[in-house]
This record gives C-alpha cells, structure tokens and sequence, in this order.
C-alpha cells in the first residue's frame, strides 16, 4: 500500500513540472523585454540589469529553464516590484481569509449539494429532480458576482442582515466571522454546489441500478436506509473525485468573490498584483495556486488507495 | 471495533465544545489605544515622498514628517519648524532658527545639517526648489539649529517655497536617510513628525498603522490648514485599503471604519440620511484638464488646440464627470479660484461651447482628418474624462481614438514627445489639486520650457521669462498683474483647457470631531469619542 | 416514502411525450439564443441608440420606456451598451469554444494514437488543468496586452484540456472496437483510420463540450471585463459593462442588476441547448452527465 501512495505522489511530480514549465513560458510570451516585466516602469537600468543577470535571461533558453527550475525547488519564488518583499512571504500571509472562505464553501457545498442530488436521483424525473437540474443550471450560468450583488442588494443593503463587506478571522471573533463570511461563502459555493449536485445525482443514479441496491431492499431494509447507508457511500468516490477536480473552479471563483466582498485573501492579492502588473506576484499565484490543486487531488487519490479495498492498480 | 454512530454523535459535540471555549475571545483587556480607522483615497505603496509626487505618499509624509513652514487655509506660508527668522536688508540672506525640542523618531535631535541635506534632496525634484537652488549661492548650518540660505538675486516666494504644501513636499529627514539620492527610494522611514510609522504592521494594499508620537513638542497656535500646533489626539492611526468606494462606504455606515477621506459626489447619495455618519464637504478642489502633446502634430498647430478649446464646455465635462451640481463649479481661471490669484482674464471658449465656430476654427488649420489618440489610466479619478474629450473632438470633425492603460503606464508614456504611433500620445488629461495651481511658479501648466518639459511640452519663452519677473516681485498688486498676464497668453495660446473644479467630500462618524478642513487630509487635532 | 418505481414499458403516448420533453430543452434553449444573438446583431436598429454617446445631464437615470436598462455613469444608455456588448462577448464565446474544439480534437486525437505522445499529452493536459482557467486568462491576457486574439487564445488554451481528454477518451475505446481493428489490420493508415472511423464518434459529445465551452467562455470574458483585465474600458462588453456599474452600484443598483441578468440568461440559454443537445444526441451521456 506504501508503494501505492508513493506511486501517486510520484505521478504528481510531473504535473508539477508542467505547470513551473508554462509559467516560464508565459513570461516570455510578453512582447517586452521580460526582465523589464519583472522589474516594473519604474526601475531604475541597474535594477533592470540586476534582474537579468540573476534570472540569467542572457544565458540561452536551457540553462535559464534549469535555473528557473531550480528556484522553484528551492521555494524562491522571486521578489515583488512593488514592495520588494519575497513573494512566497505576501502569499503566505494573504492565506487564511482563502482558506477559511474556501473551507466554508466546500463544507456548504456537501452540506447542502450532495443530499440535493441524492434526493433528486432518488425521485428521479419528478418535479424535485426537474427543480434541482434547473436550479444547477441556472448556478452555472448567472456569474459569481452577478449573484454576489445580487446577495449584496437582497440581504445586505435592504434587509440589513449581513455586512456587504470584509472579512473577520474565527479565531479572533467567532461569531463576527460567520456573520461576514455567510455571503462571501454562499456566492462561491453556487457554481460548486450546481456541480456537486449534478454529479451526486448521475452517480447515486448509476448506483441505484446495482445489484446490491437491490439486494439491500430484498433484505427488508428502509428505503431510507438503502440510500443513505448503501447507495450514497458507494456513490461517494466519483463525487469526491469531482470535488478535487472541482477546486480549479473554487480558485476561479475565490478570485471573483474576494473583490466583490473585499476579502483581503490571495484572491484580491492576484487582482491587486494583476492591475499593478507585479508579475512575480501573478507567476508565484500561478504556481501557488497549482500545487493547492494538485496536492488536494493527491490526498484524494491516496485517500481512495487507503479506504476503497477495490482499487488494487 | 467500530463506534456506534451514537458515540460518534457524542464524540463530535464534545470534541466542538471544546473548540468553540478555547476559541472564544478572551474577556476584558487593558484601556484599548484609540484608534482613528480611515479609508484612504488610494494604497499607500512606495513610502518616499521625494521619488514619487503621489498625493498618498505625500498624506503619508504628513503624518510621519514636519516642515520648516506650512500654508494656512488662506495660502499664507506660517512658520512650523522654525522659531524665528530674518532676512537681510539686500534680501539675499536669510536665516532660519529651528524650535526647542524637535526630535526624530530615534530619538536624535533635528539639526540645521538635517534640514539643509533634506531641503537639497527636496530642491533637486521640485520646480519651486529647482529655482530656489537656481537663485542660491549657498545653503549652510550655521549652527545646530540656524540654516542660513545666501542668494545671488533676490527669491520673494522663499517662504511660499518652504511651505510648498502639495507634492512635492520639503519634509525634514535625518540626514543620513536626506543623503539617499533623489531617485532612489528612502528604505527607513525616520520623520519628526506628531506620527510614528509602523513598519512591523505595514502591509502593502492591505493596511498602513500609524502611532503617536508621544515625544512630539506642537506649537502653540490653533490648527489653521496645515499650519498651527499639531496635536495628536488619537493614539493609533489605520489606512485600511478598499477595492472600491463603496466598499469603504458601507464600512463607514456599520461602523466599521471611523472615516472616509475622499469621497465622489456619487457616492454620497449612498450616505444621505445614514444614521452615525457626517458628511463634509472638503475645500479643497481639484481641477481636471486636457493636455495637448505639443511637440507632434496635430496638436502643434495652435488652430487645432484652439478649435477644442472652442467646442468644451465646462458645464458639459462636470455634469457628466461629477453629476452633482453642488459638487462642482464652472472655473476657467488657470489659478484656480478661492485663491489669492484667481482671475478672468484672456478667457477664451471653455465655459460655453460654440460647436460651429470651432468646426470653422479647424476648417481653417493644418489638420487632415489623421488619428488621434487619446491616453488615459484605468483609475476612478479620470472616470468619463477621455470618453467625454473624444466625444467633443469627434463633434467638430478630430478623428479621436482612446487607449487604456495603467496608471503607471500612463505617467511614464505621458513623458515622451513621440507620435502616437510610435508609443507616444496626442491627448491626454491631468487631474490636479488646487495646491498644485494656485502658484504660478509652481503650476505645471505653466511649465514652458518646451522639450523636456512638463507632459504637453508646452513651448513659450516668454512666459518663463513672466515667471522670472514674478519671482523677483514681492509687491502682490504687481504680481497680480503679472499672474493675469501669464494667464491671458496660456488661453491665447491653449496651454492646456481647465475641465472646471470640484469638491470632494469627507465622511465620517458621529462621534468624530475636529477633522480640519484643509485641502490637504490631516490627522492631528482630530478627536474620537 | 414511495419506493422508485422502474419506467413503465414505454407506451406509444409516454413515448411521444417523451420525446417532446427530450427536444424541449434544445427547442428552448435554441430559441432563447438566437433571440440573443439577433438582438445583439441588430442592436443598432432595435436600442437605435449609440451605446457610446454620453449624455452629461442624463447620468444614473432608473430604467424607463426610453432607456429600458436605464443609463450609467456617464449617462449611455446601459439597453444599447449590454446589446452592441453582446456582439463582442458572443463572439469572444464562439471563437475560444471553437478554437478550443478544434486544437483539442487534433491533440486528442494525436495522444489516442500512440502511447509515447499519449503519455507526453496527457502530463501536460494535466498540468494544464492544475492551473484555474480564469487564472490562466489572467495571466496571459496581462501578458500579452488585451486585444480580441490574446483574450480568445486565453479562454481556448483554457478549455482545450477538457477537449483533449474528451477527445482522447473516445479514441482509445473506439479503437477497440472490431471494426477499427479490422480496418488497421488492412493496413489502411492510421491518420486514415483516425478521420473516418473514430472522428464520427466523437462528434455528438463534442458537439455537446463546445456548447457548454461557449457558456464557459461568455463567462471567462465577463470575469475578465469585470475585474478589469479584459478588454480596455471603452469597448463595450458584457464584462466592461459590469464593471462599469461596480463604483455606483449601491446608488443605481440597475448598473449591474439588469446587464447582469441578460448576460446570466444568455448564457443560461446555451447551457439549456447543450443539456439539450447531450440528451438527444447521446443518452448514455444523458445518464452519466459529466458536467463540463
């Protein structure tokens, strides 16, 4: 089993590798000199040269690739223009609101996705598994901030309930928190909970038509029993693979989310980065970003080695 | 063994309680500092005030750092650093004497060498100090706390040069940090100043944290502008940054944040009649402008500057820029008005459009019907300026494109004489506040000196030489006069073309007082209950 | 609670009815589309009114019969912006949906035949994926400066992942089926095989991916537009347009309220045709609905 989870771990790398590859290419996608992209307008013809020579950008291709690599390993993500602080340090300290928000979304997702789309497969066709298709779809077509000022507009400004804005920590104000993060979590979570729920639905439908369902109801038991305590757990892996895939499109909306509510999370840094067009900022995101991606799919993946006993590679 | 989903229940709860006790905040703390929270205009980011003319950086060096003298609300320079001061019989000496018990943050005193180092790093980026260097023989510390400055000719704005309020600032460093080149940013942030930077809390974008200076000696005088005794009643200063106005709108009316410096007239409509928040409005104005490239065509020929010059209308630019009647005025003055030098004369076009003969006016010019481009930053402050300015342009037959770009962009393509299609720019515009207009040494717009020049590259010898005059007289019944001519020849040969003024307005709690109504957003002397 | 009851053997009536339902959502979905992608079209004569012209004393009016959407900061008519807005971001759809199909399809189908380039293709579809799409778009839109070919090469290098896999994935089950071995083992060549055996079979769910991409794209230009890294501000699109009721929402709710809704229901009607379009062209992918 050991071997397994190394083999996963080791399958992982590569991606890795990938995604440092084409952040080194996008920079020299710019049309500009790319050591004047990274070291602002404003930079003085030494600090430029400086910047050059230290990523080497004279040197031929390999060899900068090489360093580039190597920087990457060392966790030298480079140094942002504006306040000349290293980047891994700006994004480390931008990390809680992110995660707290993202933390919030996902378990309101499953909270309230998953049983939507069980419930839907279950009454399959009726008008409950037409109302949940239909709001699914709707989650995926209004856009994330379209709902946010929706949110905003509703709950905030007429009846007053929640802040428009900001962010609280829990672990400084429990309560100021919830208070703040209730709509910031929900605008994230509607494009993920219209996902969730359609694949619960399709994969606790697929389940339903097996052998064992069947067997479970010969055997007598509740119908509430077959669902919840058979169908649903059997269901559960193509759901917690798509929530893996799914947090490429958390990032996405975190983005979004955080600038409509002021968040001052690593989404608003990436806006805040992009509009000062600090690059090392934005590369250092990319591949921050990444690795949160690839490692989430790893624990998934080596979760599913330890707990399914079918999966023998 | 497998717990029963029972236990597990039971496990859980416990295992939350837990959490939630320890999470809980802790009861009761010390007296709490004060602490004054405002949302400013812009993200503080680069933290000198000499490399940078930015208004957010020099509101900063406000806080943090003193001045030798400092402008009243009527625009008369009043000694803040200084004790005393005389002036020879030729005029051409000057001696300051420092106050008692100016310190720096570290805790050395402020010395004449300080201040002589500081007003020459000053000089070598402003205007003003460029032409005070200009007219110097040499500046010296006679003693720790007396600066002499020798002239060859006489320098009447001398005072007004020392209390330049707006960017730039002649703020008073230690001279090991004065020293640092005028282009290279300043690393510590050491002022003496009723202020302390908080470097350990700073965090670019996010937040800026300022403390009282405890050890800070104020004048005795009331606060008037930004001159008077500045003294520091709150304990505790956070800049918190927000994504938008509305954003740090919102902020105010739940409490928050205590104060918004810098609010449009749209956004006020928000706040009528929230319960807890003051709004003010501020008397400082600023002005917004086009600007012509003068060193490329077609804005080379003074009959296309003044064909636009015709077809503005102020009125026009400010309801669709500001919208709010109260929050503007019509002000073709080039000086700006509410100030000492505010004039009429030699207006031509800009309050009233007359469509027609601006179309005969560039009928009659040089121009073909080529492209021109408009440049403009993507920030809130230029708002509708450029689409407005094609608008007009396209009216009377200029066929007018417009390029985007960010701020920074913005500012360094602003400087360069090329055609457009080379990187360069035909139009572009300029917000302004009045502190940067009311002296006509000092006023960009008047920069003449052609090639090199302020961004327009306005070329007109003879207005430099108005300016010279100007320097040298001291009695204001001539100055005036002079002023009223630099302004006739600037319409006559469309320098630039005044947009109109406007207010901005202040928004805080109910239980702020004291904010002093200066152009310029001031933290001492403000009180929170 | 009632147990799930098996479908009835179809009666010729259920059957009908059936398959009204199916075409339904295609018949919706469709209509609402073209009603958008007309408008759009023709805004000029429907809004006949310039979507650029400023009216100074007309600012933040609330929507009325003469401007529908009501009018923005600057005093435009916001029904006219969102209309000739609709040109642009429609386009931006179509092009990065279609872009991506077609770059995907030929790496698909290149990785499906043989292993090495399989293997090489899929670690970098993979790496690919790592990255957010709207992060990606980011990037490379500020990279490389926002004009109409960066921000559709942006949105398709996205998406072309999604079309890799898909595509790839037919590849390697067709090629077992017998007919494909048969025509390998005449020796017909494999790009030959590739185009007349295997491409058909990818046709319906790729029909089905493209349109969920063009609802995808839309989405990435309006997310682009309203953080302010898309198209530059003076081009109306959906995006920009948004962005521009940002700094006055809360004083004239109508600047986001009503573009937003338009571009929501847009959208909405090309995710309805391609649910529509997946359960027509192939119920099996109606059952196992991978969303996309």
């Amino acid at each position: 089993m050991g071997y397994l989870i190394l083999k996963r771990i080791a399958a992982a790398v590569p991606v890795m590798l990938v995604v440092a590859t084409i952040v080194f290419i996008l920079l020299r996608l710019s049309p500009g000199d790319p050591a004047m992209v990274l070291a602002g307008d404003m930079a003085s013809p030494q600090e430029v040269a400086q910047i050059r020579a230290r990523l080497g950008l004279d040197r031929p291709l390999p060899v900068q690739y090489a360093t580039w690599l190597g920087d990457m390993a060392r966790g030298d993500f480079g140094v942002s223009i504006l306040s000349k602080r290293p980047v891994l340090e700006l994004i480390l300290a931008r990390l809680e609101p992110t995660f707290v928000l993202a933390f919030c979304a996902i378990v309101l997702t499953v909270l309230l996705a998953v049983p939507l789309g069980a419930t839907a497969a279950w009454y399959h066709n009726s008008w409950i598994d037409r109302a949940v298709m239909a709001a699914s779809v709707l989650g995926f077509s209004i856009p994330a901030f379209v709902i946010g000022y929706l949110l905003i507009l509703g709950l905030s400004m007429s009846l007053d309930i929640f802040p428009s804005q900001g962010y609280v920590s829990p672990f400084a104000d429990p309560l100021g928190a919830a208070r703040h993060l209730a709509l910031p979590s929900l605008t994230l979570s509607v494009v993920f909970m219209a996902l969730i729920a359609r694949v619960t639905r399709s994969s606790v439908l697929d389940v339903l038509g097996e052998d064992f369902v069947r067997t479970a109801r010969a055997k007598g038991n509740v119908e509430r029993r077959v669902l919840w305590r058979h169908a649903l757990p059997n269901a559960a892996i193509p759901i917690i693979t798509v929530i893996g895939v799914g947090i490429a499109l958390l990032i996405s909306g975190v983005v979004v989310t955080e600038s409509v509510f002021n968040i001052p999370g690593v989404g608003l840094l990436t806006i805040d980065a992009i509009l000062a067009r600090d690059y090392p900022i934005v590369q250092g995101l990319i591949l921050f970003f990444a690795l949160v991606f690839v490692a989430v799919n790893l624990l998934i993946d080596i979760v599913y080695v330890l707990v399914d006993p079918r999966i023998r590679y | 063994m497998m717990i029963s989903r029972r236990d597990a229940a039971s496990l859980l709860l416990a295992g939350l309680t837990a959490v939630a006790v320890m999470a809980a905040p802790v009861a009761g703390s010390a007296a709490e500092p004060k602490t004054l929270k405002v949302s400013p205009h812009a993200s503080l980011r680069v933290l000198d005030p000499i490399t940078t003319n930015a208004y957010i950086t020099r509101n900063h060096g406000y806080l943090v750092y003193d001045t030798l003298f400092s402008l009243d609300a009527a625009f008369n320079p009043q000694p803040q650093m200084v004790q005393s001061w005389k002036v020879s019989d030729d005029k051409l000496t000057y001696d300051f004497t420092l106050r008692d018990g100016l310190a720096f943050h570290d805790g050395t005193p402020v010395t004449a060498e300080d201040c002589v180092a500081s007003l020459q790093r000053w000089a070598k980026r402003d205007l003003i100090g460029r032409r005070l260097v200009g007219a110097m023989k040499e500046m010296t510390a006679v003693d720790a706390r007396t600066i002499r400055i020798a002239l060859k000719e006489p320098f009447g704005q001398m005072l007004q040069a020392l209390s330049k309020p707006s960017s730039f600032v002649p703020f008073i460093m230690p001279k090991r940090i004065a020293d640092t080149p005028p282009d290279q940013n300043i690393t510590e942030i050491v002022g003496s100043g009723p202020f302390k930077f908080v470097a350990g809390e700073f965090q670019p974008g996010v937040k800026v944290v300022y403390e009282r200076n405890a050890a800070y000696v104020p004048r005795s005088e009331v606060p008037n502008g930004t001159a008077g005794g500045k003294v520091a009643k709150v304990d505790r200063i956070e800049w918190i940054s927000f994504p938008d106005m509305q954003a740090s709108v919102n902020a105010l009316k739940k409490g928050e944040i205590d104060l918004i410096e810098n609010m449009t007239a749209d956004i006020k409509p928000t706040l009528e009649g929230a319960p807890g928040v003051v709004v003010q409005k501020r008397s400082g104005l600023s002005a917004a402008t086009i600007r012509f490239n003068w060193s490329q065509p077609p804005f080379n020929d003074v009959r296309v500057r003044r064909a636009v010059q015709l077809a503005v209308s102020q009125r026009d630019f400010m309801d669709a820029v500001i919208g709010d009647a109260d929050a503007y005025q019509i002000c073709p003055g080039m000086f700006i008005c509410g100030t000492p030098l505010e004039s009429r004369a030699g207006v031509v076009g800009t309050v009233e459009a007359d469509i027609a003969k601006a179309k005969a006016m560039l009928a009659q010019s040089s121009y073909k019907g080529e492209k021109v481009v408009i440049i403009t930053p993507n920030i809130v402050s230029f708002g509708g300026l450029a689409p407005l300015t094609q608008q007009v342009m396209r009216q009377i037959g200029i066929n007018a494109e417009i390029q985007t770009m960010e701020w920074s962009t913005f500012l360094s393509r602003r400087t360069l004489e090329k055609p457009a299609a080379e990187g360069g720019w035909n139009v572009a515009n300029a917000v302004f506040t009045s502190l940067d207009l009311y002296s006509p040494l000092a006023n960009l717009n008047f920069d003449a000196r052609g090639p090199g020049s302020y961004t327009g590259f306005v070329n007109d010898p003879k207005t430099e030489e108005l300016k010279t005059q100007f320097a040298r007289e001291s009695d204001p019944a001539k100055q005036k006069a002079i002023a009223d001519e630099m302004q006739t020849r600037a319409y006559d040969q469309v320098f630039y073309i005044p947009l109109g003024v406007y207010n901005s307005f202040a928004a805080y709690r109910s239980n702020i007082r004291n904010f002093i109504d200066s152009a310029i957003p001031v933290f001492w002397a403000i009180e929170k209950n | 609670m009632t147990a799930i009851t098996p479908p009835a053997p179809p009666s010729r009536l259920l059957a009908a009815a059936h398959a009204v339902h199916r075409n339904r959502a295609v018949a919706i979905g469709a209509v609402l589309l073209l009603a958008v992608v007309l408008l759009s079209l023709f805004a000029a004569s429907v809004a006949s009114a310039d979507p650029g012209q400023i009216r100074p004393r007309l600012r933040l009016r609330a929507p009325d019969w003469a401007y529908p959407f009501g009018t923005d900061a600057l005093g435009r008519d916001i029904f006219a912006r969102v209309l000739h807005g609709g040109q642009v971001s429609l386009l931006v759809g179509l092009l990065s949906a279609a872009a991506a199909t077609l770059v995907g399809t030929l790496v698909g189908l290149v990785a499906g035949s043989s292993r090495l380039l399989d293997a090489i293709v899929m670690r970098a579809v993979d790496g690919l994926m790592a990255i957010p799409s709207l992060l990606l778009a980011i990037a490379i839109v500020a990279l490389v400066g926002p004009n109409l070919f960066s921000i559709v090469a942006a949105i398709a290098i996205s998406e072309v992942p999604r079309v890799v896999r898909l595509v790839r994935g037919v590849v390697l089950t067709v090629r077992e089926e017998p007919y494909v071995r048969a025509a390998e083992g005449l020796g017909i060549p494999t790009p030959l095989v590739l185009l007349r055996h295997i491409l058909p079979s990818c046709i319906a769910p790729l029909v089905v991916q493209t349109t969920h991409m063009f609802a995808a794209s839309i989405l990435i230009e309006a997310a682009l537009g309203f953080l302010g890294v898309g198209f530059p501000p003076e081009l109306p699109t959906w995006g920009n347009v948004l962005a521009e009721g940002r700094a006055v929402f809360q004083r004239a709710p109508w600047t986001i309220v009503f573009p937003g809704l338009f571009l929501g229901l847009s959208v909405l009607a090309v995710n309805i045709l391609g649910d529509g379009l997946r359960d027509r062209l192939d119920p099996r992918l109606a059952r196992t609905a991978k969303a996309a």
